[in-house]
C-alpha cells in the first residue's frame, strides 16, 4: 500500500513516533491488535523491509502509527527513518500482519515487555479496556527512557515499570497466575527467551504463552538456480520466491494457492539440496530432497538444478 | 455489474426458482476436469475468472430477493441457525464492515453506504431497507451486526477465530447448508467440524490447509469450489429439517430426474479480517436443475464422466447411492465421449 509520512514526534533520543496515512487520503484496513506491517525504506543503495507493530488503535483506519528505535548498529533502516523521514515524504508499507493476536477466550492477560517491546501492547490496550478484560501489564526499561514509556501508557494499577531500581521478579510473578491466564511477551531476543523458560520451567502449557514474532517466512539468503531442459540460469534475491523468478522469467511454471499447501508448484529437483518450507511434502519426501515447492520453498545449497 | 433481479421465488413448497440463460451461463461449474478426488482446491479470490459469478467479492445474482426471503423464513422457524459466541464480537463488526464496503463497491445500484465518522448509513435497494446507526454500537441495529448483514447477503458464513494454532467455528449464519450444523459444530476446531469428510483427512488434505489458513493474509482472500447433489432447489437441506426433505431422495424417476435433481455449488471464500484477526467463512450456494445444466454441452458431458466414475466412499458422503444410475442413465445420452477443454469454462457464448 502507498502511504505518506504524517508527523513525526520524538519521545525520547532514541525512540520516534511515526503516522502514516493512505496516499491518497480514504482508509487503511482495520488491524488487529497485534499486528505489524513491513514498511519498505528507501536507502541509498538497497530498499530496507523492516516490520513493526502497530500501536494505533485496531478501529484507527485513517492512520497507522509506528514507533522506531534507533538501533545502535543500524543496517539503516531505523538509522534512515529516525534522520531522514520527514512528513509528506511517500513510503510503501505491507499489509497489516498478525502473528501476536490477544487470546479471545482469555480469562486474564499477562503482557510483559522490555524496551521498545512495549509497541504491541500500546494497540492491546484499547481492545482490552473496550471488551472489560482483566490484564495486567509490566513494561521494563532503562532508567533513562521510564518517562517517554510512562507517556505512551494509561495510569492505572495494572499497569508497572520496571527499571534497575525497581526490578522485575519474574519468577513470582508467573508463578502466581491462576491457570486461566495468557501470558504475551515482546521485547529484545534474550529477554522473551528468558521469560518463556521461565514460565515453561513452571509449568505453564505452551498454547498459553505467546510470543512476539515478527514471521520472517518470506525471503532468505539469496541462490542461483539452473533450469535442466532450458539450460536458463536465474539468480532468486532474498525478497524473492523461486516461483516468482521463474514467472519474470517468462517460464509459466504450474501453480495455485501459492502458499506451500495444495502441491500444484512441485518441481523436480536434479542437484542441491532445497529449504523446505511447505505443508505438503511429506517427511520421506523432504529428506528425498529431490523435490521443491517453488512457491515458498528455498536453498540450503547456492545452487539448485531443476528438471523443469 | 449489471443484474436484473427476479421477484420472489421459492426455495421450498412449490420451487418456483428457475435459472435463466444469463444465470445457466455463468454458473460456477465445479469440475475443471472428467473425474473428481479430494485436493487442497484453494486458490487467490481475484476479480475475473472462468465465470462472472467470480467478478465480485461477494456475488449476487438473479436470485438475491428469494433467497434473502427463505432465509428469513429459516430463520423464524429456527433462531438457533446464526449463533455468534461472545468473544467474537468484534469479528460481527469486521463482517458488517467488509459485506457492506464491498456490495456497496461492485453493485452501486443496488447497495449504498455512506459514512461520517461511525455514524454509517445503508441502503439497500433490492429489499428495501434504508439504515442508519452508529458503527460499533450493536443497539443502534435491529439484529446484532453479523446476524443484521447475512440477512442480507446470499450465501451462508461462518467465523473463524484463531488460536492454539488452530481454527474454531465460533459463529455462524447458516439455512443453505448441505447436510451439516451449527449449532452442532459450534465451538469445533478445524478437524473436529470436518471429522465427517471421508478419504480426506488420509491424505493430510486438513493438516495442509488449516497450515495453509492460519498464514492467511488481510487483503489476500482465497477461493475454493465444493459440490454436491440436492433433490430439488431447496436450500435448507440441514439435519434439523431432515423428515422435511429426507423423503424427496426416493421421489427421483427416471421421468422426473432432469427436473428434480440439482448440482449444489459452493463458492466458499475465506477472507481475513481486519480488527479480530478471525477468518470469515462464506458459502455461496449455487442449485441448478440438470435440465438447465445439460444445456452446456461441455457441462452436461464432464458431469456424466466424473459421476460415472466416482469413488464409492463419495457417493456414499454425498448421499447419492440411491439415484446415482438415475441420474447417469440421464446424462449418458448427452456424452458423446468428445475430449473436452480443461477448465471449468461454459465454452459457448449463448444456449
Amino acid at each position: 500500500m502507498k502511504a505518506r509520512l504524517q508527523e513525526i514526534q520524538t519521545l525520547a533520543p532514541a525512540i520516534k513516533r511515526l503516522s502514516l496515512a493512505p496516499e491518497n487520503g480514504g482508509e487503511f484496513p482495520a488491524a488487529s491488535a497485534g499486528a505489524h506491517i513491513i514498511v519498505e525504506i528507501p536507502g541509498p543503495r538497497r530498499v530496507w523491509k523492516n516490520a513493526y507493530s502497530l500501536v494505533s488503535a485496531p478501529d484507527e483506519r485513517r492512520r497507522y502509527e509506528i514507533i522506531v528505535r534507533r538501533v545502535a548498529h543500524s543496517r539503516g533502516g531505523s538509522a534512515w527513518l529516525h534522520d531522514h523521514a520527514a512528513p509528506g515524504q511517500g513510503v510503501e508499507i505491507g499489509m497489516p500482519v498478525n502473528l501476536f493476536p490477544v487470546a479471545a477466550t482469555a480469562k486474564k492477560h499477562l503482557l510483559l515487555s522490555a524496551g521498545i517491546g512495549l509497541t504491541p501492547f500500546l494497540s492491546y490496550l484499547p481492545v482490552l479496556k473496550a471488551a472489560n478484560a482483566v490484564f495486567e501489564l509490566h513494561h521494563c526499561c532503562r532508567l533513562s527512557e521510564v518517562d517517554a514509556f510512562r507517556a505512551l501508557l494509561p495510569a492505572g494499577e495494572k499497569i508497572a515499570l520496571h527499571t534497575s531500581r525497581n526490578t522485575l521478579d519474574l519468577a513470582a510473578l508467573l508463578n502466581t497466575q491462576k491457570l486461566h491466564t495468557h501470558l504475551y511477551v515482546c521485547g529484545p531476543e534474550e529477554f522473551m527467551d528468558m521469560a518463556v523458560a521461565s514460565a515453561r520451567k513452571l509449568g505453564w502449557p505452551e498454547a498459553k504463552i505467546h510470543r512476539e514474532s515478527f514471521g520472517g517466512a518470506t525471503g532468505g539468503a539469496p541462490f542461483r538456480v539452473k533450469l535442466a531442459r532450458s539450460g536458463l540460469e536465474l539468480q532468486v534475491k532474498e525478497d524473492e520466491s523461486l516461483l516468482e523468478v521463474l514467472e519474470a522469467a517468462g517460464q509459466s511454471p504450474p501453480n495455485l494457492c501459492r502458499g506451500g499447501a495444495c502441491g500444484v508448484c512441485e518441481l523436480p529437483v536434479l542437484e542441491g539440496l532445497p529449504e523446505h518450507r511447505d505443508h505438503f511434502l511429506s517427511e520421506q519426501k523432504r529428506a528425498a530432497n529431490t523435490a521443491i515447492m517453488s512457491c515458498v520453498s528455498r536453498s540450503i545449497t547456492p545452487e539448485l538444478v531443476l528438471d523443469f | 455489474m449489471n443484474i436484473s433481479l427476479k421477484p420472489a421465488e421459492t426455495f421450498r413448497g412449490d420451487f418456483s426458482t428457475r435459472n435463466s440463460d444469463a444465470a445457466i451461463l455463468r454458473f460456477p461449474f465445479p469440475f475443471p476436469e472428467d473425474a473428481y478426488m479430494y485436493g487442497v482446491n484453494i486458490e487467490p479470490h481475484l476479480r475475473g475468472g472462468p465465470s462472472a459469478a467470480y467478478d465480485a467479492v461477494f456475488d449476487i445474482d438473479e436470485h438475491y430477493i428469494g433467497e434473502c426471503q427463505d432465509r428469513a423464513l429459516t430463520l423464524i422457524d429456527d433462531p438457533a441457525r446464526c449463533q455468534v459466541l461472545p468473544h467474537m464480537a468484534a469479528a460481527e463488526w469486521d463482517t458488517l464492515e467488509l459485506l457492506m464496503e464491498s456490495l456497496s463497491t461492485d453493485y452501486p445500484d443496488l447497495f449504498q453506504l455512506t459514512k461520517k465518522g461511525d455514524a454509517w448509513r445503508w441502503v439497500n435497494h433490492p429489499l428495501g431497507i434504508d439504515q442508519s446507526f452508529t458503527f460499533g454500537n450493536p443497539e443502534t441495529l435491529p439484529y446484532p451486526p453479523f446476524e443484521y448483514i447475512t440477512r442480507q447477503v446470499q450465501g451462508d458464513f461462518t467465523l473463524q477465530d484463531q488460536r492454539d494454532n488452530n481454527l474454531f467455528m465460533d459463529g455462524g449464519m447458516v439455512t443453505s447448508q448441505a447436510d451439516w450444523s451449527l449449532n452442532f459444530d459450534l465451538g469445533m476446531s478445524f478437524h473436529e467440524w470436518h471429522g465427517p469428510v471421508p478419504l480426506a483427512h488420509e491424505l493430510a488434505v486438513f493438516d495442509r490447509a488449516l497450515q495453509y489458513l492460519l498464514r492467511l493474509q488481510l487483503g489476500k482472500p482465497v477461493r475454493r469450489l465444493n459440490w454436491t447433489l440436492t433433490v430439488n432447489p431447496r436450500l435448507d437441506t440441514s439435519p434439523e429439517n431432515y423428515p422435511l426433505w429426507g423423503p424427496d431422495k426416493a421421489t427421483v424417476t427416471p421421468e422426473n430426474v432432469g427436473a428434480k435433481m440439482c448440482l449444489r455449488v459452493e463458492l466458499q471464500t475465506l477472507t481475513r479480517l481486519g480488527r479480530s484477526n478471525a477468518i470469515l467463512f462464506g458459502i455461496r450456494g449455487y442449485l441448478i436443475r440438470l435440465e438447465e445444466l445439460v444445456r452446456v454441452k461441455k457441462f452436461a458431458k464432464r458431469m456424466h464422466r466424473v459421476l460415472r466414475d466416482l469413488h464409492p466412499e463419495i457417493v456414499d458422503y454425498k448421499g447419492m447411492t440411491r439415484y446415482r444410475q438415475t441420474i447417469l442413465d440421464y446424462l449418458a445420452p448427452f456424452d458423446d465421449g468428445a475430449v473436452l477443454s480443461s477448465g471449468t469454462a461454459a465454452d459457448q457464448a449463448s444456449l
